[in-house]
């Protein structure tokens, strides 16, 4: 029992940054309707500020969260608009352009940070990387723990934006009809440039969060596209409450597989998910809500 | 018209005579792989030009056949040419599992599902050690020392493979494939089935992907799982191919092939030696740099863009 609630513990704590990375490709999912298949690589991005800013600087990683989000913010901002946002207008018969650019988007990002790296693994070690604290016989590590925290502020501080502020009010009037919200006065190609920055900032506090715990090597990024794929498929298209729950799932099902099947299968599970949410629940844990 | 015809014969006749033009081997081993890859491309471009549906996994093909054929030697010590009949069909087999899952979503979705399904099919090989050995691989030995045999297979492989992609679009089948990639509601309300034609293009195509997996095996003697279940060396290669030649054309991929091999190779070999060595490290990064100006500026290829290309690049035409 102990081994399991650990398991249960140790998921939900990871599950809480892959909530955080699944809710940023949800939101650049329901604006604009495409899979951004660079998001991995901007967590990367995001990362390897964080590295630069610790080993030479020795700034702490949470305080560098100040530095990595604004420059993915304007990083994806950039993304949008001189390279996504111009594909509209051009004519192809391939409707999936967009998704195609956003993959050579991801190899560029991953092989600039090889040619200033080079491929070598990177760590940051932290006074707190590897220390923990005991609930009830239960180990909590602390750079998770902490981690957990700041992805929970994090959703809060975006949900409160979406649903109070006039800009979160236009961003989710162009996901639900992007016609409509043009008609009504809404600039809804700058929606989307916004909405890109805001996914690629809270990608980048994902991928800060995650650095005191993990390591870093420039070809980390597209494991974690996937992943994000699979959190959104299982919360449901363009879904970021479906997001948040899929994210959490997803952090669970990974532990557990790691403790119950093996190591080397962690990474499949998710994959399986995937598999039978299509074939079992087609529309994610959306569909379960009606909402 | 006639002239045309010529270019034709005398292309045909370059292309069975090649191997007493070139006897240096690193050349002839240029042309197999590329000839391997315009097999590859073609079967995508059936897929993802003609019948809309983008597939970002054509490794899984690749690798399944690839495997097919080294499973024949490893396991049932029988030669690894059995494969090359059976690793298009373990692909088929293959294929109507992944339809049957992927074709329950749509565009850009249905392009992930697909990434997905070839990473799924990379961690398997990965981690099923009793029938692919895992990461060790598959080593076999080489059936022929001269590349001048494997030449010939690869040869009529794309030979065939673009004579039946070009029968198949000429017919019925090409039609309702093209009604898919335009409009697919409007072609169900036609009467058309179109997950069973989604299916028949992509067992077409995952045939064809395997064969040429199972070319590979026989042809380099090793494969392993990264090698072969590569998302950026087969899956992304297959698109590049396709997109810089030109989607739903009979030639595009073909062209596409002889651009990707020999930019890979240029940059591969520092452009032959010639440039210092860091150069080679950087082919992924042109890769990336491509795709980005290929879908900016050429959107529909080499071949499809022919005329823009022509009109802006030689200003033919317009100087008359």
């Amino acid at each position: 029992m102990d081994v399991f609630l650990q398991t249960l513990v140790a998921g939900v704590l990871i599950g809480g940054i892959y909530s955080l990375i699944g809710i940023g490709m949800s939101l650049i999912m329901g604006v604009m309707g495409i899979i951004n298949l660079a998001h991995g690589q901007l967590m990367m991005v995001a990362m390897y500020i964080t590295f630069v800013l610790s080993h030479y600087l020795h700034l702490d990683p949470y305080f560098s969260l100040l530095v990595a989000m604004p420059s993915l913010f304007l990083l994806g901002m950039f993304l949008q608009k001189y390279l996504l946002n111009p594909l509209i207008k051009v004519d192809s018969i391939l409707p999936e352009n967009q998704v195609l650019m956003t993959v050579g988007i991801g190899m560029v990002l991953a092989e600039i940070a090889r040619f200033i790296f080079s491929s070598d693994y990177k760590t940051v070690q932290t006074p707190y990387s590897s220390s923990a604290f005991f609930i009830g016989g239960i180990s909590f590590n602390l750079a998770m723990s902490i981690a957990f925290l700041f992805a929970v502020a994090f959703t809060i501080a975006l949900f409160w934006f979406l649903l109070k502020t006039d800009l979160g009010r236009c961003i989710r009037a162009t996901a639900q009809d992007k016609d409509a919200a043009t008609l009504m006065g809404v600039n809804s190609s700058r929606i989307t440039i916004i909405t890109f920055g805001i996914g690629s900032a809270l990608v980048a506090a994902a991928g800060t969060l995650l650095i005191p715990i993990y390591y870093l090597f420039p070809d980390i990024g597209g494991p974690f596209t996937l992943k994000a794929f699979v959190i959104t498929i299982l919360g449901g298209l363009g879904s970021t409450v479906g997001a948040i729950f899929g994210g959490i799932l997803l952090g669970i099902a990974e532990s557990m597989g790691a403790t119950y099947i093996g190591m080397g299968y962690r990474e499949m599970v998710g994959f399986v998910i995937f598999i039978l949410v299509l074939i079992f629940l087609p529309g994610g844990l959306k569909r379960l809500t009606k909402i | 018209m006639k002239k045309q015809k010529l270019y034709w014969v005398l292309l045909g006749i370059f292309f069975l005579t090649f191997p007493f033009l070139v006897k240096s081997d690193y050349y002839q081993h240029l042309m197999i792989i590329t000839l391997m890859w315009v097999v590859i491309g073609s079967s995508w471009n059936l897929l993802a030009g003609y019948t809309g549906q983008v597939s970002f996994g054509h490794a899984i093909f690749f690798g399944v056949g690839a495997y097919t054929a080294g499973i024949f030697v490893t396991k049932l010590e029988m030669s690894a040419w059995w494969g090359m009949m059976f690793g298009g069909i373990t692909a088929m087999l293959i294929a109507l599992f992944v339809g049957w899952v992927c074709f329950r979503l749509r565009g850009p979705y249905f392009a992930l599902a697909t990434l997905a399904g070839g990473e799924i099919f990379r961690l398997i090989a990965v981690n099923w050690e009793g029938l692919t050995d895992g990461m060790v691989g598959i080593l076999i030995i080489q059936d022929f020392r001269s590349k001048v045999p494997y030449y010939y297979i690869a040869l009529a492989l794309a030979a065939v493979c673009i004579w039946v992609i070009h029968v198949i679009m000429k017919r019925k089948w090409g039609y309702y494939f093209v009604s898919i990639r335009e409009d697919q509601d409007a072609a169900a309300s036609m009467g058309i089935n179109t997950t069973l034609y989604k299916n028949i293009s992509l067992l077409v195509s995952a045939f064809f992907t395997g064969m040429a997996g199972a070319f590979y095996m026989n042809y380099m003697g090793f494969i392993d799982p990264d090698v072969v279940f590569s998302l950026h060396f087969i899956s992304i290669m297959a698109i590049l191919v396709g997109i810089v030649g030109g989607v739903a054309t009979i030639w595009g991929p073909a062209v596409g092939a002889f651009i990707m091999v020999g930019l890979q190779e240029t940059f591969r070999s520092s452009f032959f030696g010639l440039a210092p060595k860091w150069v080679s490290q950087g082919h992924a990064l042109v890769f990336g740099l491509l795709v980005i100006f290929v879908i900016l500026f050429l959107a529909n290829g080499v071949v499809g863009d022919w005329k823009k290309i022509k009109r802006n690049v030689f200003r033919m035409r317009e100087s008359h």
